[in-house]
């Protein structure tokens, strides 16, 4: 660590993803699970930079969700590290990290804590670029904290916090919905040249298992996908919420209703394009996500693509999300946008 | 191990003949509330003030209620411990047994217009404040008549009528709140002082430093409480704190380290701090303690520390033995009536389990109340849209 602080700013390297580069989904790899995959994808990004650096709150044994295991032990105590217990000093110093041209890969142990370090998320991070004119930047820095309802997390180990970074022009913020998705994406997020918050759903940490590429391959950034076909509405979600929203496709198809479901994987900036050509087709949106429903992501997407297809929609937008109270302890099933919420959404919206 | 200034009463020649009185002149002696001094073990270590007095004044009554109240915590923090083995507690659940003389200790020190407000390590503290153990495991397993109605859980203990102000789950959020509390007793001339507790872990958050420095600016009558049990969740005290001397932390505000596992020292700290936040302002307090569960119950407390340390604190520090040794050294009971008193705790904290269990959960429209004085109009609806569009008041 004193090493770095001799140097001067380094400029970052960054592989850009052709055009051409292979479908990731169809090949097959080894089973891992969500914290397997973000593993690999750490020990991949401090293989391939030697100025790269993971830090956090008991990163160094492993993390309280395994996704740093082995990581202090190849590359030393210099490069993983724990960090005391102060989030707002943590993505500071991830910043001015960053900004001497290394690529910081912090840990927020819960998203429910990231708010300490929102201040230096929202008023540092995000516009450091702008206001120094590019002379300086902290793109190398990527923040990483895992998020959503996991059955009996309460108030502060549930929450989805994504709508109030997506506020922010200057970040960008992802969810990956599985671990070949996972993998490919941090990897993205990590090697892109702005700062990124990417939330991984701790729900899906261990209960996710999927072929999992061995080796080093990166998803582009801000391109939504298509990841079920379908004629009479779209769906929209990410990261836990679209294992449900496909529970309710199926469903639906058993009703006649063809859903076509799309994983937005980038929140900002989101792929307006494959979004508006789906509703463009079927005429139809609803929107899930875990988070109150009232000033959540649902609304941005619901008014832009109300801009964009205004005359092809043939019925309201529908957003079925987290109701507007604090993630509630005991009332949790009540709370979550559910498979049958959602269902019954499809319908409605469909019957209009 | 505590040294005793009894005038006559250690006089080994008249013991024998004490032991054989009838045990109704006895009794006398276990709720006597003529002053006894007892010596810390442990003397104080202060940063910028004098320390207290070694000798503490107490009485056998008060040292009984000290075995009894300490008895009665840990009896439920165990209980609490095979409810969430048996899923009936969900969530997060972080037990405080090894710490209770903190909880005793600061509640002899202080009355019921004094504030507390802690972190979610909040059962012990609760039932100090007089909390009843019923509502402290109803609120843990999420039922209607739970401290907090069933909404908070483990975490969220509160009692209003006993000023205290809660567990709080986000680290190290609790201090700046206590520092406003304090600041409004002094404002209301209330001659009360709050004591806000927090870890080793949180002794590191910048709010911490913020909240020190207004109260030092302003003489808030505010106690900041750092409960140190060594262990930041998995994480020593030396490897997360360049100076693990909490109580020298605030600089410029003074400290004292007390042993925390002593009820009567942390009683003598506490009515130290009252007086002097009542004068001066802030002051800070170190209870070095010692947590025999992991940080919570999904930690299993052993792959950081050995299970020879764990042992070794509960073998010579516990603090619910030292005042067992004390009643006893003293005479105040004898081996069996405190078997016989623990035997009965362990039935009120059955008998209250018991109850707890019966209580009913909150209903679904609970979800929606208090967000708000008046909680805004939100809509619900069942799975079944055309069901139910429930709007609150």
């Amino acid at each position: 660590m004193a090493a770095l602080l001799g140097r001067s700013c380094r400029k970052l390297s960054f592989p850009s993803l052709s055009h051409g580069a292979r479908r990731v989904s169809t090949e097959t790899g080894k089973s891992l699970n969500l914290y397997s995959a973000i593993n690999q994808a750490l020990h991949i990004a401090l293989d391939t930079d030697p100025w790269s650096y993971v830090f956090g709150e008991d990163v160094g044994f492993g993390g309280v969700f395994r996704c740093t295991t082995g990581l202090a032990e190849r590359f030393g105590k210099n490069r993983v590290f724990n960090t005391p217990l102060c989030e707002q000093g943590i993505v500071g110093f991830g910043i001015g990290l960053a900004a001497m041209g290394n690529r910081a890969i912090v840990e927020i142990q819960f998203a429910d804590y990231i708010y300490p370090a929102f201040d230096q998320i929202v008023n540092e991070a995000a516009k450091f670029r702008y206001r120094s004119g590019n002379q300086f930047n902290c793109g190398g820095l990527t923040i990483r904290a895992p998020y959503g309802a996991v059955g009996h997390g309460g108030h502060y180990h549930s929450q989805s916090p994504e709508a109030f970074f997506c506020h922010v022009p200057g970040i960008k913020v992802v969810i990956p919905r599985s671990p070949r998705e996972a993998k490919g994406l941090l990897l993205s997020c990590i090697r892109d040249p702005n700062p990124v918050v990417f939330f991984e759903p701790k729900w899906l940490y261990r209960q996710a298992v999927e072929e999992v590429p061995e080796h080093d391959y990166m998803i582009p950034l801000s391109e939504a996908e298509v990841i079920r076909e379908g004629n009479d509405i779209t769906l929209v979600g990410w990261g836990a919420q679209l294992t449900i929203m496909e529970q309710a496709c199926l469903d639906a198809e058993k009703e006649g209703i063809s859903c076509e479901l799309i994983d937005l994987k980038t929140l900002l900036p989101w792929d307006k394009e494959t979004v508006e050509a789906s509703v463009k087709k079927t005429g139809r949106l609803l929107i899930s996500h875990e988070a109150p429903v009232t000033g959540g992501f649902g609304a941005e997407i619901s008014a832009t693509i109300l801009e964009r297809c205004f005359l092809k929609l043939e019925a309201p937008v529908s957003r079925v999300c987290g109701l507007d109270t604090p993630f509630p302890l005991v009332f949790e099933p009540f709370y979550m946008p559910t498979k049958n919420k959602i269902l019954d959404a499809i319908k409605s919206t469909v019957n209009y | 191990m505590a040294l005793s200034r009894l005038s006559s009463r250690s006089n080994t020649f008249l013991k024998p003949a004490i032991t054989a009185l009838p045990s109704s002149i006895r009794r006398h002696v276990s709720t006597d509330s003529s002053p006894i001094t007892i010596e810390t073990a442990v003397p104080f270590t202060s940063h910028l003030c004098e320390s207290p007095s070694r000798s503490v004044e107490t009485s056998s009554e008060e040292i009984l209620a000290f075995f009894r109240d300490m008895a009665r915590m840990r009896r439920m923090e165990i209980a609490a411990d095979s409810l969430y083995k048996a899923k009936l507690i969900r969530g997060f659940c972080h037990l405080y047994d090894g710490q209770e003389a903190l909880a005793v200790g600061m509640e002899a020190a202080i009355t019921k217009k004094d504030a507390i407000i802690t972190s979610y390590r909040d059962h012990c503290t609760f039932i100090g404040r007089g909390g009843k153990l019923v509502d402290a495991f109803s609120e843990l397993m999420g039922r209607k008549t739970g401290c907090s109605h069933g909404k908070g859980g483990s975490m969220h203990f509160y009692k209003k009528d006993a000023s205290f102000y809660g567990g709080h789950g986000i680290v190290g959020a609790q201090i700046p709140l206590g520092c406003g509390l304090a600041f409004a007793q002094k404002y209301n001339k209330d001659e009360a002082v709050t004591f806000a507790l927090y870890g080793d872990g949180a002794a590191n958050q910048g709010q911490l430093f913020e909240a020190l420095n207004i109260s030092a600016l302003w003489d808030l009558p505010a106690i900041l409480v750092c409960e140190n049990n060594h262990y930041g969740m998995g994480t020593a005290t030396w490897r997360s704190a360049k100076s693990p001397a909490y109580f020298k932390r605030g600089d410029y505000v003074p400290g004292l380290k007390v042993d925390g596992m002593d009820a009567l020292a942390v009683k003598q700290a506490c009515k130290f701090a009252k007086e002097h936040a009542l004068k001066n302002g802030p002051i800070i307090l170190e209870m070095d303690t010692y947590r025999y569960h992991g940080h919570s119950m999904s930690d299993p407390g052993s792959t950081y520390r050995t299970r020879d340390e764990i042992s070794g604190v509960r073998q010579v520090r516990d603090p619910i033995e030292r005042v067992r040794k004390l009643l006893l050294s003293h005479d105040i009971a004898t081996e069996k009536e405190l078997k016989d008193m623990e035997k009965e705790i362990r039935k009120e904290v059955d008998d209250a389990v018991a109850q707890a269990k019966e209580s009913p959960v909150p209903d679904a429209s609970e979800l929606f109340t208090n967000m708000y004085v008046k909680d805004c109009g939100v809509e619900s609806f069942g799975a079944d849209r055309k069901e139910l569009k429930v709007t609150l008041p």
